[in-house]
């Protein structure tokens, strides 16, 4: 699927720029002068392993963790910018779903991804309705999921949920944090599928948190390599098999990795 | 922004939608609209998209919406000159969702209205025998710790202890501090009329030890520790932590419960003392400054009047309000399901419904004891 995709250029403007990022929490510094490039229209997969400050860097870079140092542009914007004028403008760029979703729990399904559209813009409700339904589907929620409430739903379902809120306003730039963990492997694959599409219909850069090298392989454009308190590297998959570093050698090049390429293990 | 759709009509008659520029969610109500403009009429619709420069999915569904509308009416719509991704986009939409509800049906309004009370009252009933329940579980339990069969958490049991008594000790002293001024101070106004100012200590040395300083120390307890038992175990509830204490074969009444309630009625034994004791001091301050009583004879006087009986009454009284305060903070804690709503409704409920308990408790130890003759 790599292969019939033109190749990205980097004289693409960037959707994302990060340059000598630092975090800490006390004296304990996570990620030590990061830096990052993700082209518009890319799909970036970061990957590392547990502890590597993955978490932490989406969260840094969509401000809900304090940054020591460093700088971070968002689609040509200061991503650090504490005015809040311009943080309002900043939100309105992107859509984030979380790890389990994250939906807000005294609201419907419905209503959790009509919240980005009442606050940002002034649309009729049969039409909040219809585009409501519309992010279900796309998502792959059935129809009377609309009126239930988070409790009522499944892991899985929630998942879905939240990337239907995330995805509520068509932001350019899309957070994405595990997306497939707790899937079934059909809902994963359909669910891969589905980020393509999107990616590729809307221009849509993902910024992809996930350890499902399946969604690595069949998604992403570019993987980034977080460890040590920086960007180990990046590359292609196929570039990143031949990086030699020995926590990317044993992640591409374990059982899993060589499964999800289709070598025998 | 500008019109987005410009209506034409093709030789054959087809109506013509050229639509233009960028078909987004923010411009989407202008969009359905210009859509709408014409009605669906024979030979058909084309939708050209060659102008479009971006599109998304609230664009692509105004299209379709229009397509559909157009089908349905009997006529013959499509799209044209759409760019490969948009077409892409407008394909992957082109069936409709079925349409969704917002919100629960909850049916007609007055018979949702009756089922409301129904349920509120079913609800209360099962809470009632949930609350029976669980009284019943944890008094086995403290039973089966009492006699060495469980083990007492004592850890958790000396963290909470120093949670509910040793960091209250502080807003206790203060308030019960400025409750023993102000009862003195009216005391002493009305009594003041019988030419008895006197006998304010009376008033002072009685009403503290025996009602004022338990009750109002169980209330201040109530707040602080019954509303965080509730929150606390109601948290653990939502993230699933009392499940994981089940299946590893730990019993949460054991773990959770059974340490809360004996810490909170010993505090309570303690604080309570502590309270009335300080309230005694600000009726004292009051005596000294306006009565012109001095400290030591203050003291003597409460030696006179202060029976054995008040403050025994008010030392037996104190365990069991503690005990009533922790049981409703679990109880509540443990009913918590769903949402962050749910923790803060019962946390409330906790608080309340402890207060409530406590002063009709209270109540029946006014009574008893007064029937007992120890008035």
């Amino acid at each position: 699927m790599t292969a019939d995709r033109p190749p990205v250029s980097d004289a693409r403007p960037l959707a994302l720029q990060i340059r000598g990022l630092v975090t800490a929490f006390g004296d304990f510094v996570l990620h030590k002068g990061l830096d990052l490039d993700v082209p518009c229209g890319q799909v970036l997969g970061l990957v590392g392993g547990s502890g590597s400050g993955k978490s932490v860097l989406m969260r840094a870079i969509i401000g809900l963790q304090p940054v020591r140092a460093g700088t971070v542009q968002i689609m040509g914007h200061d991503g650090l910018d504490p005015d809040p004028a311009a943080r309002r403008a900043l939100r309105r760029q992107w859509g984030v779903m979380f790890q389990d979703g994250a939906l807000f729990s005294g609201l419907t399904v419905a209503e959790n991804i009509q919240v980005p559209m009442r606050e940002f813009l002034h649309l009729p409700e049969p039409v909040m309705a219809a585009l409501a339904a519309t992010r279900l589907r796309q998502v792959g929620l059935p129809a009377d999921a609309g009126a239930k409430y988070p409790s009522e739903l499944s892991g899985g379902m929630r998942k879905r949920a939240g990337l239907a809120r995330a995805l509520a306003l068509d932001p350019p730039l899309l957070f994405l944090d595990e997306p497939t963990a707790g899937l079934d492997p059909i809902s994963a694959a359909a669910f891969d599928e589905l980020i393509r599409l999107l990616a590729d219909t809307l221009g849509l850069t993902l910024f992809l948190i996930t350890h499902d090298l399946d969604t690595i392989i069949s998604v992403c454009d570019r993987v980034a390599v977080l460890g040590e308190g920086r960007v180990l590297a990046t590359g292609t998959v196929a570039e990143l098999r031949a990086f030699d570093h020995p926590w990317v050698q044993q992640y591409f090049g374990g059982p899993r990795g060589r499964a999800a390429m289709g070598k025998p293990v | 922004m500008g019109s987005m759709i410009g209506w034409t009509r093709a030789e054959d008659g087809t109506a013509v939608a050229a639509a233009s520029g960028r078909l987004t969610i923010d411009d989407v109500a202008g969009l359905v609209e210009q859509l709408a403009e014409v009605a669906p009429q024979p030979p058909g619709l084309v939708i050209d998209l060659a102008g479009v420069t971006a599109i998304d999915t609230a664009g692509a569904w105004a299209v379709n919406e229009a397509v559909q509308r157009w089908q349905q009416a009997g006529v013959d719509a499509r799209i044209a000159g759409a760019r490969a991704d948009i077409d892409r986009l407008v394909a992957a939409l082109c069936t409709p969702p079925p349409p969704i509800a917002v919100r629960p049906d909850h049916g007609r309004p007055v018979i949702a209205r009756i089922a409301r009370i129904g349920a509120a009252v079913l609800a209360q009933m099962e809470s009632i025998a949930a609350f029976l329940a669980f009284l019943g579980q944890t008094l086995l339990v403290l039973g089966g710790t009492l006699i060495g069969r469980r083990r007492l958490r004592w850890h958790a049991m000396v963290h909470q202890a120093e949670a509910i008594g040793v960091n209250a000790l502080g807003i206790i002293a203060l308030l019960l501090f400025l409750v023993g001024l102000v009862v003195a101070q009216q005391g002493a106004v009305q009594l003041r009329q019988f030419g008895a100012e006197v006998f304010t200590v009376n008033l002072i040395g009685r009403a503290t030890t025996r009602e004022l300083g338990i009750l109002l120390t169980a209330i201040m307890v109530a707040g602080r520790s019954g509303s965080a038992f509730a929150a606390q175990i109601g948290s653990m509830k939502l993230n699933q932590e009392v499940d994981a204490l089940k299946t590893i074969g730990l019993d949460p009444i054991e773990v959770l419960v059974v340490p809360r309630v004996v810490a909170c009625a010993m505090m309570l034994i303690g604080l309570a003392f502590f309270g009335s004791l300080w309230a005694l001091i600000g009726g004292g301050l009051f005596a000294w400054a306006e009565l012109a009583m001095p400290p030591a004879a203050y003291v003597g006087r409460l030696q006179e009047v202060i029976m054995m009986s008040d403050f025994v009454v008010g030392m037996i009284k104190a365990p069991v309000f503690g005990f009533i305060i922790a049981l409703m903070g679990c109880f509540h804690g443990l009913q918590v399901t769903g949402n962050a709503e749910s923790v803060g409704e019962r946390t409330t409920r906790a608080v309340v419904e402890a207060i409530f308990v406590v002063i009709v408790f209270d109540a029946f130890f006014a009574v008893f004891f007064s029937q007992l003759g120890y008035n």
